[in-house]
This record gives C-alpha cells, sequence and structure tokens, in this order.
C-alpha cells in the first residue's frame, strides 16, 4: 500500500495532524489569558480556602520542640507535664516571642480553650526575664569562653563539639537564625541568648562533654515549669496542655468538628455544650429559608414573566424596565427602604391601622425576624427568577395555546399540559439561580432579619472578618458548597440539568 | 495572529505604564483608612487637611475600617500592603498586634509630648492599651430615649434597660455580648468591680444570659451605628444603646425629642495603627502622619466637628465650640464630669480571652 503524500513530500497523514496540531496551540494560545485567569482568580482561591478548612500547622511551626516534647506526655494522667516539655516551651517561647509568632499561636489556641490568649501574650512578655539568666553567669564565670560570641561561633560549626551537645547545638542554630532573621545582626558577634545556655546546662548536667569542661554542679537548677506557673498559674491546667496536643498536627479535622456543633477532644470528636451549638440549626435554617425565598420567587415571578412575554412590545418594556430599575439599585438601599416599609411603626403598619385592619397595640412584626428577611430577599432575587423564565416564555409559540383550545382544552387545561411544561426549564434555572444566590447572602438578612432570621454566611462573615477565625470560616464555606453540589445532583437526578434554559 | 501579537503587545505596554504611573503617584501619597461619614469628616478637618496643606502630601481616604482586621490580614498574606495609617478602635488595635500585622510604636520618642510639656506617654496614660495602638478618642457606648414615650419619669439609670413595666415598648441593644453581659450583670444586682469575675464562671454567664432573656422578646439587635439613631428617630424603640457621638448628632443636629442616660456608659477607645511591613519611606510618612494628628491641638481640634472625647490628657482644656452649631462642646464629652459620674471600663485583655467563647454562646442564645 503506498502511503499519499503532501505537496512537501512527507506523508499527509502526518502532515495533517501537524497543521492540527499547530491549529490547537494557537487556540490554546489564544484563550491562555482566560484560563489563566480563570485558574488564578477562581480556581486557586477556592482550593486554598478549602484547605484553610483543615490547614493547621501554625502549633507545629511555633511550638516545634514543645510538640516533640509533649509525644510522651499522657493527657489522661491528670497531671500536667514535668521539666522536659517546660524546657522545650521555654526556647519555643523565647524564640517565638523574637519572631513574634506567640501572640498569633494564643489567638489561634484561644478559639479552642478560653484564655489561652492573655496566657500566651503574658508568658512572652516575661520569658525574657526569667532567672535562667544564672546559667549564662555560671558559663561565662567558669571560663571567660563562653562569653566570646566567636568562640560559639566556632564550636557550633566543629562537628565534633555538635555531636557531643546535639540539643545545644539544635538551640544555637534556631537562636542564630532568629539572630539574621529578625534583628540583622550577625551571630558570630553576638552573645547567645539564655535559652542556648539553658540548654547546654541541661545537657552538662546529664553528662555531655563540654567544649570546655566547666563543673556545673554547684549551679542551683531552675526549675522552668515553676517559672512559667509564676507567670500564670493556667500552665498547670491540663486543658491547656491538651489543647495544644491536639492541636499539634499539621492537618487537623478540628474546624470541620466545630462546624457541625462537634468538639475535637483527646479521644475524637465530642458533644458541644447545648449552650454553643449553633452552625446545624443555621445550616438547617439557611436551607429551608432559601427554599421558600425560591418559592416565593416562583409564585411571584411566573405570571410577571408570562405578562412580560405575552403583553404587546411597548407595555412589555414599560414592565421591563420597572422590573429591571429595582435590580440595579443598590442593595443597601432597597434593603433600607424594606426598613421604612415594615417596621411596626412604619408605612405598612400605619396604613393597616390606618384602614382599621389591626389595632394600634397589635401592630404586625414584620422585620427583625424570618418574615422580614424572606421578604426583602424575594424582592431582591426577584429579577433573577423573572429573566431567564422571560426569556424561555418567549420562545413559547402562541399558536400553542390556540391549537390546544381549538382542540377542545378548557383554559386551564391548556396552560397546564401545554405551556407549563415548556416554561419548565426556566423554572429550573430562576430556581437554581435564586437558591444558591440566597444561600449565600448575608448583607440583608443581617440588616433585617433580627436573631431568627440570620443565615450561615453571617457567621462565615463573622468569623472571616471580625474573629479572624479563617479555618472556621473555611470550613462552613466547604459544608455549604458541599450542600449545595448534593441538591445540583439531586435536581440533576429528578428534573435532569439539561432541562434548564437560560433563554432561546 | 499579528493583530493577537499587537493586541497582547499594546496590553502589556499600557499594564506597565500604568504600573509606573501608580509607583509615580505613591510617591507623594498616602492611604489612610477610617469609618467614613461624620467621624471620617471631622478627621478630615481637623487633621487632614491641615497636614496636606504643611506637608504637600494628598490623603486618600477608605472607609473600610469596619472590616480593617480582614482586610490588613489578607493584605499581608498577599504581601502587598495599601494603607498606610488605619483607624481602628482598641480592641482590634490588640488583635492585630497580637496577629503581627500592626507595628509597634513608642510613644516617647515617635509622638508628640503634650503641649504642657508632659511625656507622650504620660499624656496618653492608661490609654495606651496595645503596643501598636495610638489612642485618638475616647468614645462611648450608652443609651438613648425618646423623651415623649418614656412617660412622666425619665429614667435616670441603665437598668430602665430590663424594667418593662415602667418603660415597656422596645429596646435596641448591640448584637454582641460585649457591654450586654456586664450591663445585665450590673442590673442584676453584681457589683461594678466584681462584673468580670462573675463573667467568668459558668454560672455568672448564665445568670447573665436569664437577666438578657427577661427582655429578649423586646430587644431589636443592631449591627450597624446607624440603627439606634434610625430606630430612635421613627419611634420604632423607647431607648437603645449606640455611640454617644451618634446620639450627639441625633438630639443636637437633628433636634428628635431624644436624651442621653450617660449612667454605666461604656469607654472604648478608637485610635491609629501603622501596618507592620511597609517600605521605611512610606513608614517615615505614616509617623509623620500619625505623631502630627495626634498631638495636643489637633486632637482638640477633632471635637470641634464630632462629640468625642481627645484622648490626651493636655487636650481637654483646648477643647472648644461646635464648628457649625455653635455650642460648647466639653459638656458633650463622655468624660465631662456631669456625664462621667457613673462609668464603666471595658476590660480590654479579659475580652480578647473570653470574646470567642462569650460570642458563641451568645449567637447560640440569640437564635434559640
Amino acid at each position: 500500500m503506498t502511503e499519499v503524500l503532501a505537496a512537501d513530500g512527507r506523508p499527509l497523514k502526518a502532515s495533517l495532524n501537524r497543521a492540527l496540531r499547530r491549529q490547537k496551540l494557537r487556540a490554546l494560545a489564544l484563550i491562555a489569558p482566560l484560563l489563566i485567569f480563570i485558574l488564578v482568580s477562581f480556581v486557586m482561591p477556592i482550593a486554598d480556602m478549602l484547605f484553610r478548612s483543615v490547614e493547621n500547622e501554625i502549633v507545629s511551626d511555633t511550638l516545634p520542640r514543645t510538640v516533640k516534647a509533649l509525644e510522651g506526655w499522657d493527657s489522661s494522667s491528670g497531671e500536667a507535664p514535668g521539666e522536659a516539655v517546660f524546657n522545650a516551651l521555654y526556647t519555643d517561647m523565647a524564640l517565638a516571642t523574637e519572631y513574634k509568632s506567640h501572640t498569633r499561636l494564643g489567638s489561634r489556641l484561644n478559639y479552642e480553650l478560653t484564655g489561652v490568649s492573655s496566657l500566651f501574650r503574658k508568658s512572652g512578655r516575661r520569658v525574657k526575664r526569667f532567672d535562667t539568666d544564672v546559667y549564662a553567669d555560671a558559663f561565662r564565670d567558669a571560663d571567660p569562653a563562653y562569653a566570646d560570641p566567636g568562640q560559639w561561633a566556632a564550636w557550633m560549626s566543629d562537628d565534633t563539639v555538635r555531636a557531643a551537645v546535639p540539643v545545644t547545638a539544635a538551640t544555637y542554630d534556631a537562636w542564630a537564625k532568629m539572630i539574621v532573621e529578625v534583628d540583622n545582626d550577625d551571630p558570630a558577634k553576638e552573645e547567645p541568648w539564655d535559652f542556648v545556655y539553658t540548654a547546654l546546662y541541661n545537657e552538662a548536667v546529664a553528662g555531655a562533654s563540654l567544649p570546655v569542661a566547666v563543673d556545673v554542679s554547684g549551679v542551683e537548677p531552675v526549675s522552668l515549669r515553676d517559672q512559667f506557673v509564676e507567670v500564670d498559674k493556667d500552665w498547670l491546667d491540663i486543658d491547656v496542655w491538651q489543647t495544644i496536643k491536639i492541636y499539634a498536627p499539621k492537618y487537623t479535622n478540628g474546624y470541620f468538628l466545630n462546624s457541625v456543633d462537634l468538639l475535637k477532644g483527646p479521644d475524637g470528636a465530642e458533644a458541644r455544650p447545648e449552650s454553643e451549638r449553633i452552625y446545624v440549626v443555621l445550616f438547617i435554617r439557611t436551607m429551608i429559608m432559601s427554599l421558600s425565598i425560591m418559592g416565593m420567587c416562583v409564585l411571584l415571578g411566573y405570571p410577571i414573566a408570562w405578562l412580560l412575554a405575552n403583553l404587546r412590545d411597548r407595555t412589555a418594556n414599560l414592565l421591563m424596565i420597572l422590573v429591571l430599575l429595582p435590580f440595579w439599585t443598590s442593595l443597601l438601599v432597597r434593603t433600607s427602604a424594606w426598613k421604612v416599609l415594615l417596621q411596626q411603626q412604619g408605612v405598612i403598619n400605619d396604613v393597616l391601622v390606618w384602614i382599621g385592619l389591626v389595632a394600634d397595640d397589635g401592630r404586625l412584626q414584620l422585620i427583625n425576624n424570618q418574615t422580614g428577611t424572606i421578604i426583602a430577599m424575594t424582592h431582591i432575587l426577584l429579577p433573577f427568577m423573572i429573566l431567564p423564565l422571560y426569556s424561555v416564555m418567549k420562545t413559547i409559540p402562541p399558536s400553542y395555546l390556540r391549537a390546544a383550545k381549538s382542540l377542545g382544552a378548557t383554559d386551564w387545561t391548556a396552560f397546564w399540559r401545554v405551556y407549563f411544561p415548556q416554561s419548565v426549564p426556566g423554572i429550573g434555572a430562576g430556581c437554581i439561580l435564586v437558591f444558591i444566590l440566597s444561600i449565600g447572602y448575608y448583607i440583608t438578612p443581617e440588616l433585617v432579619g433580627g436573631t431568627k432570621g440570620v443565615f450561615i454566611s453571617n457567621r462565615i462573615a463573622y468569623h472571616i472578618s471580625s474573629s479572624l477565625n479563617w479555618g472556621l470560616a473555611a470550613a462552613l464555606g466547604s459544608i455549604l458548597l458541599a450542600v449545595v453540589l448534593l441538591l445540583y445532583w439531586v435536581y440533576d437526578k429528578i428534573v435532569g440539568i439539561d432541562n434548564v434554559k437560560l433563554g432561546g | 495572529m499579528k493583530t493577537t501579537l499587537k493586541l497582547m503587545a499594546t496590553s502589556c505596554l499600557t499594564l506597565t505604564a500604568s504600573m509606573a504611573l501608580a509607583d509615580g503617584h505613591m510617591a507623594n501619597e498616602m492611604t489612610i483608612v477610617s469609618w467614613g461619614g461624620a467621624y471620617s469628616n471631622s478627621q478630615q478637618k481637623a487633621y487632614h487637611e491641615p497636614y496636606m496643606e504643611n506637608t504637600g502630601v494628598n490623603i486618600i481616604n477608605d472607609e473600610s475600617s469596619a472590616e480593617a482586621v480582614a482586610k490588613l490580614r489578607a493584605m499581608n498574606e498577599a504581601g502587598n500592603v495599601t494603607w498606610d495609617v488605619v483607624d481602628v478602635v482598641a480592641s482590634d488595635a490588640i488583635r492585630l498586634c497580637d496577629e503581627g500585622l500592626a507595628m509597634e510604636i513608642d510613644p516617647d520618642t515617635q509622638l508628640a509630648d503634650g503641649d504642657d510639656g508632659s511625656k507622650a506617654s504620660d499624656d496618653f496614660g492608661d490609654l495606651l492599651v496595645s503596643e501598636c495602638f495610638i489612642p485618638q478618642i475616647v468614645y462611648s457606648t450608652t443609651v438613648g430615649y425618646r423623651t415623649d414615650l418614656v412617660g412622666d419619669t425619665a429614667p435616670t439609670e441603665i437598668c430602665a434597660i430590663f424594667d418593662t413595666d415602667a418603660y415597656p415598648g422596645k429596646r435596641s441593644l448591640e448584637k454582641r455580648p460585649i457591654n450586654n453581659m456586664e450591663w445585665a450583670l450590673l442590673c442584676d444586682g453584681v457589683a461594678k468591680d466584681a462584673v468580670y469575675d462573675v463573667l467568668e464562671t459558668e454560672e455568672g454567664q448564665a445568670q447573665a444570659f436569664a437577666k438578657l432573656d427577661t427582655i429578649k422578646d423586646d430587644v431589636i439587635w443592631w449591627s450597624a451605628g446607624a440603627d439606634t439613631p434610625q430606630l430612635l428617630a421613627d419611634g420604632e424603640v423607647v431607648m437603645g444603646s449606640t455611640y454617644n457621638g451618634r446620639l450627639f448628632s441625633l438630639i443636637e443636629e437633628q433636634k428628635q425629642p431624644v436624651a442621653m442616660l450617660w449612667d454605666a456608659q461604656v469607654f472604648d477607645l478608637d485610635g491609629w495603627i501603622i501596618p507592620a511591613g511597609l517600605t521605611p519611606e512610606r513608614e517615615a510618612r505614616a509617623l509623620d502622619y500619625v505623631k502630627f494628628a495626634t498631638d495636643t491641638q489637633r486632637l482638640a481640634d477633632q471635637s470641634k466637628y464630632i462629640a468625642y472625647g481627645p484622648a490626651r490628657a493636655s487636650s481637654a482644656p483646648l477643647v472648644g465650640k461646635h464648628a457649625d452649631l455653635g455650642i460648647e462642646m466639653a459638656p458633650h464629652m463622655p468624660t465631662d464630669p456631669n456625664n462621667a459620674k457613673n462609668t464603666f471600663l471595658y476590660n480590654y485583655e479579659w475580652w480578647a480571652d473570653y470574646r470567642d467563647d462569650l460570642d458563641a454562646k451568645f449567637q447560640a442564645w440569640l437564635s434559640k
């Protein structure tokens, strides 16, 4: 079989493939800006948000030695950890204070246990003034080499010394790194801080051979446990240590447990006390109210869309402007307008009292509750229902209805059997739009929802902007996203997603 | 293909050009973040305008203080802080300082001395609640009531909030535990200096919630400072808590039939922070601005435009008349002896610890 050749003598098939490939690449290059834009501005932030809901590196980054030392501590022993853990905490805390990360960790752990924030802040302030300076003095008095920064640097680059006092070497490295990064100084010109001498002392007592032999047996040991307890006796509180231990791993399911009203305990998930349960209620409420808002939008939007699609063009255009005008008005203005209308001394109540429908002392409570949220949100989201409905209805030929009637159908049968089924794709599209928009709304519920009319998104907003508990906000957001996807899947199973039309 | 290339080249050029232009503008501009409204206006008049005139620096206002903490953290994570000076309340300043998002200030070397010669640290005194915080004003959360709706005996003390028999009708309180929990305990017989000790215990918290339960159905919970003034003006509530400056403008500027309770007003502070991680040049400019804007005269000037007390002791004697209304401002300051007969001190350190926990409980209580 002979191969078909192209004009340049190459096989036609290869030549065609090449041309095709080139075209594809060119097409890719053309959409590349958009692709990159979507990746950078849409996919990555969402991935980052999902990741934040499990990420928990701050504990092991800030207190690496303490976390390691805590591995040997049994939280069920009923006793706070011993000297070794406090030794590790001392080094970690002294370093963290310089990096100013201790207060940050304090705020993080304070989400889990009240009081940790001030415990860390207080301890950070005091940790530099601990009594461990006696160790440093003892070494420096015993041999001036210990007061010489250059000598220290030389020792710490000598492998035999490092092997003899490994903990001191590691502590010195961390200190040197901090001196360079935070103070912009040269460690070879700075005398090591107390916590380096403390590490050296501990190793000397344990029998390590020092670079220059010094007898430290005469130095009175300083209990770091006592030093910390002196700052705050909460350091003896088992709960503090348990919290640190529970949140030591780099990844945690704690945020997710919190967002379904559970608690991460030493043996896994525990129920939260009833006085703190809120999120499950809010999730359910958000779903129910969003469904009600969606239902209201269908009920109100369907007739309007029908009118828009079937009236004469001039009238329909006027109506369309009436639909769009509020759509273009600021959200806050519209919400505030509802306040003026709905409040007890507001326009609607005034009118009702004036025509005698309600008594003056029995004015209706229309705002600062669920009614207020549903009314205001229905109004705000109505255009998202009307517009897709309208564009679908516009494509239904009026002759179908006439045909149905001429074949003997009543008005109702003609509508229900002929017209309605053809408008279902518009209802589907409108419902999805309205539902998804409403579960994410928080400004309107915050302003008119009172206590019972707020959504889960209000708590997400609070944790993002006020408490800075972004991990919990991310977990709540992830759950919300999962619920939406689940509902979308259910919708696809029942109605079919191909059956959704935004127009034409 | 050619067209695409040209397009891409043009857009690249435009981008670089606009970036260069932005850089050029940066040189003599600073972005100051504040709360907006009447408050920003008072700062514009008292600080920004004289500073711009003196130095030629152009000040851009950004009204994002309500979300300042979150936005600063996001900017910090993105490595691009676009703000130079930020106005925040003291509790937010503490949080920002804890998170390492604000720079630490040494008042004595970086701020102006008082005009009576006192050191800045003495002049501000206890109001320096965080290493990063430069106090500006003292404001208070207090209660205003409709004079025409409270009957013959006007309320004189804070517990009127809880007295629905004597003062029937709705009241508005802030949708957060701070202040409400303290007032509830005060009105449930807890001594003023024992409030936080009681509130630390489970029983104390239950006690405060039980007290709040007695008026739960009569409360409209507000979340924006403008809510209570609007509710009072419309007669929707008989009394409600809000910031004293808001009540001042409701009473004196809008002439509404409202009066202030002042009893057990809770002092709070508002001031500046400078974001951490600015370039040395921007940091120097921010410090220069802050030093100017918090000197004795400038702080006193601000009270011409809004009813908040200057944070410096040395500014108090300089407080004069309102710029437009011409009334003496001193009697409207929360710190005026007549108003400050019974005040409550907000415990920042305590709330920094308990805020997360109590807020969760408060929200759970609200939703029940």
